[in-house]
């Protein structure tokens, strides 16, 4: 069984429907990358998978005994978090809040967990520095570092390197692949690029209001939609 | 100082005046950090305003204060909540038109029925005098219940403060910590305001988080440092009130504008060093 299935998914916004008959399934240990432009429905399908917002026709289907705690999350930075007074250390424990229950504090485990998260995006010299000072580059890390202290099953990646000069987003790339290929996580990576999906991903999404294409990257650079968002490119 | 502070102190209702003062400086300080870096700084101001209303309506009718202001104030808070969630309405917009409804609705149901008495004038403005002892036990305990909440909610409202949607989508519930907030932030205010007055009482709030904002740098350390300055704040406050016989809201608010200004020089300099 798949780790998530979904089925003639169609999902509205506002009242109107902005993203329809969606047929995909993700795997366990798949590198899933979604593409298309703004407004193609990527932001609304990531709700979707991550069950804050209900598909108006099909379904989403979660096996393997997937729920939503296990979906760890690396949402697009917002305003508010610029001047926000916190340390990377701070930060990533927030993510570990999910495996707390009824404890009102953090045990020994929880700090463990984001500290072992922090060394492995490579902050760890770097744990105490207040979050609002790091360069865009690490704030991302840090920010992935705490997803990993979700969940170790399945990340959702929303434009993880929108905001990044070329070196970072390439250590970002370079990271995310990583995690993806030593630690067996799943990683669902939404993209404006379709030169990220077809390069850096195993399997493609192409989005445009509805699917026009799903299959591995390598299907996705041979195919008429890939060739024409990829431009001349022939590898 | 320590004179004046000890001389203070042999009026009983002065007392009890500064127990309840520093508690609920404390609750409102602590709570302040998540409402003013979640930008819900007016919640607290539409709450004063709703929280006048209420107490204005309880004077007239009879009924002890704090048991209508306190549900009306958390029934508020919800709404305001909602409001400023909400992307249809403009919610700063709402805010301030309830903040200001409540506010008129008050002021005449007062005035149309016993006129505009001393009891709503320090509801108003404050006054240490209105606290009587009932209140003032009542005052410290629910203070205390608060700060102890506030406590054991620490690292979930850390979490919903510092980015709500990931919370969300991790499976934590965040409307029900924002909830609780709300109710926490009700409670404060409706205690706060007979000291602070409708007027002021959302500086309790906003004006020690944002002073320990210009000098802390983590969470930890800015709520710590906001729980101090508020202390310091209110003690100053209280022998600046008493010593110039000014009204105790106004006094403490200026204190902690030169505390602000005190703060913001020293991180400027701080940040000038690192830099070099």
């Amino acid at each position: 069984m798949s780790l998530i299935q979904i089925q003639n998914a169609a999902f509205r916004y506002d009242g109107k429907e902005v993203v329809s008959e969606l047929n995909f399934t993700i795997e366990r240990g798949d590198y899933l990358c979604i593409v298309g432009e703004n407004g193609s429905g990527k932001s609304t399908l990531i709700k979707g998978l991550l069950g804050l917002k209900a598909p108006h026709n099909g379904t989403i289907t979660f096996g393997e005994g997937l729920t939503a705690r296990q979906i760890g999350y690396l949402p697009q930075q917002k305003e508010s978090q610029r001047d926000f007074p916190a340390s990377v250390q701070e930060v990533v424990l927030s993510g570990t809040l999910n495996s707390l229950g009824f404890r009102p504090f953090y045990t020994r485990r929880q700090k463990k967990n984001a500290l072992t998260q922090i060394d492995r995006v490579g902050m760890l010299p770097l744990k105490n520095t207040p979050f609002r000072e790091l360069s865009g580059g690490q704030q991302q890390r840090a920010l992935l570092a705490r997803a990993l202290a979700a969940t170790q099953t399945l990340l959702i990646l929303d434009e993880p390197i929108s905001s990044l000069d070329p070196v970072a987003a390439a250590d970002m790339y370079h990271l995310i692949e990583e995690i993806n290929r030593n630690h067996g996580v799943t990683i669902v990576m939404v993209s404006h690029d379709p030169h990220a999906a077809a390069h850096e991903a195993g399997k493609v999404l192409h989005l445009e209001n509805r699917q026009l294409f799903s299959g591995s990257a390598a299907a996705y650079r041979k195919s008429e939609i890939g060739k024409r968002f990829l431009g001349g490119e022939s590898r | 100082m320590i004179n004046i502070l000890l001389e203070m102190l042999s009026y009983p209702f002065l007392v009890r005046a500064i127990m309840v003062g520093l508690l609920v400086s404390l609750c409102a300080s602590l709570l302040g950090v998540s409402l003013v870096l979640k930008r819900f700084s007016m919640i607290g101001d539409g709450l004063s305003h709703v929280g006048f209303g209420a107490l204005a309506i309880a004077s007239v009718a009879n009924i002890a204060p704090l048991t209508l202001a306190i549900p009306v104030c958390i029934a508020a808070s919800f709404l305001l909540l909602r409001m400023s969630e909400s992307t249809r309405i403009k919610g700063d917009a709402a805010i301030a038109m309830l903040s200001a409804g409540a506010l008129a609705i008050g002021v005449m149901v007062v005035s149309m029925t016993t006129g505009m008495n001393t009891d709503v004038y320090n509801y108003m403005f404050g006054s240490i005098l209105s606290l009587s002892k009932a209140d003032a036990s009542l005052s410290i305990a629910l203070s205390i219940v608060v700060l102890v909440l506030f406590a054991l909610f620490y690292p979930r409202l850390f979490a919903v403060t510092f980015d709500e949607s990931f919370s969300r989508a991790t499976g934590i519930p965040t409307r029900a910590y924002n909830a609780a907030l709300a109710t926490l932030a009700s409670v404060t205010v409706v205690l706060g305001m007979r000291m602070m007055g409708a007027l002021l009482i959302s500086s309790l709030i906003i004006f020690p988080v944002l002073t320990a904002m210009r000098v802390g740098k983590r969470y930890l350390s800015v709520t710590l440092l906001s729980a101090a300055v508020a202390v310091l704040g209110f003690v100053l406050g209280m022998v600046v009130s008493y010593v110039y016989e000014a009204p105790s809201g106004a006094s403490i608010v200026c204190v902690n504008i030169v505390l602000f200004l005190i703060f913001a020089i020293a991180g400027a300099i701080r940040n000038a060093i690192t830099k070099k």
